[in-house]
């Protein structure tokens, strides 16, 4: 299953324009940026690979690295019972990242998850607002320059 | 058990305005279960028949706050959901109490975290704290007897002018 997955995708978007990983027999594929959409288009499409669900969007936060941020897709297949992981590292400078929210529907809260705790802004997402933490609030929680206790007042009590 | 014999006696009995008002709060308070989180599963357990609640008088679970003199606050509460609580303690009339039941009322407890408050007395006026992850029923008893305790020590007049400004003295 993963040389199929891993050959579709070169032949797709060319060699040398992937790196893939394992851990613990799980496969994580890193991609370009502007070859997320055509990823995951091919991943979902092809009659053999079929990913037909997104289980979790979410994010890492390097704080230090050059692409501070990475953004991970978990995609699985029915057919096959297999799970892939599609990563690709994006730069503090150009927060922005293609939505695959039209691909697969489930995406869609994810990401605004995703916006909510790290700030990365999904282009031509529906529905971009916060999920967990109050609209007017104005920091990004689960980056690793924010203060475990927040910033005191940024959260108003009643009174 | 003494007012029984009292009134078997002679048929009645002395006692002052504050006294008998006192009793009748203390013997009827009705809670407003506040069940946000897990501590709720005990607040439960504390209402079944081998704790029961109603001993204490205090088995007529309102969900209205409108109905209710107590407010037991089970759970952890958010900077958001603080707001929908206070709100709703608005809504109760006076005279009322409040329970902070739990480690996370009380201070936040292991949630040590932007987005939990570090204890309810930030916006509300606590009687009485209880301590426990969640805390057993009998300790939830144990604070409602507290409760019991501190109305039985209220004169009528201490709520005439409303405004019961912060936990008073127990």
């Amino acid at each position: 299953m993963k040389e199929i997955i891993l050959n579709k995708l070169i032949e797709k978007l060319g060699d040398s324009q992937i790196e893939f990983s394992e851990f613990r027999n799980d496969l994580s594929i890193l991609l370009k940026k502007e070859h997320l959409l055509d990823a995951a288009l091919l991943l979902r499409n092809d009659e053999e690979l079929k990913f037909d669900m997104c289980k979790d969007v979410t994010a890492i936060d390097w704080e230090k690295r050059k692409n501070r941020f990475t953004i991970i897709y978990h995609v699985y297949s029915f057919k096959n019972k297999f799970e892939l992981r599609l990563k690709v590292n994006i730069d503090e400078a150009d927060l922005a990242i293609a939505s695959l929210s039209g691909i697969w529907k489930s995406a869609e809260w994810y990401e605004r998850e995703t916006f909510d705790m790290y700030g990365i802004r999904f282009i031509s997402h529906p529905d971009l607002r916060r999920v967990y933490m109050p609209e007017e609030f104005e920091y990004y929680p689960l980056r690793k320059d924010f203060p475990l206790l927040g910033i005191p007042g940024s959260l108003p009590l009643p009174k | 058990m003494g007012l029984e014999a009292a009134l078997t006696k002679d048929g009645f009995i002395t006692t002052t305005i504050d006294a008998l008002i006192a009793w009748a709060r203390k013997s009827s308070v009705w809670p407003m279960p506040m069940g946000i989180s897990c501590c709720a599963i005990e607040m439960i357990a504390a209402a079944d028949p081998k704790y029961d609640i109603s001993r204490f008088g205090s088995e007529v679970m309102r969900f209205s706050p409108r109905q209710s003199d107590l407010m037991i606050v089970a759970g952890t509460v958010t900077y958001k959901m603080a707001h929908v609580v206070r709100r709703i303690y608005d809504q109760m009339p006076d005279p009322k109490w409040v329970i902070a039941m739990g480690a996370c009322t009380s201070t936040g407890g292991m949630y040590r975290s932007y987005s939990v408050v570090q204890g309810i007395d930030q916006f509300l006026p606590v009687d009485i704290y209880t301590a426990g992850c969640p805390p057993r029923p009998e300790n939830l008893l144990n604070a409602l007897m507290a409760i019991q305790e501190k109305i039985s020590k209220t004169k009528a007049r201490d709520f005439q002018n409303k405004a019961r400004s912060g936990a008073g003295k127990i």
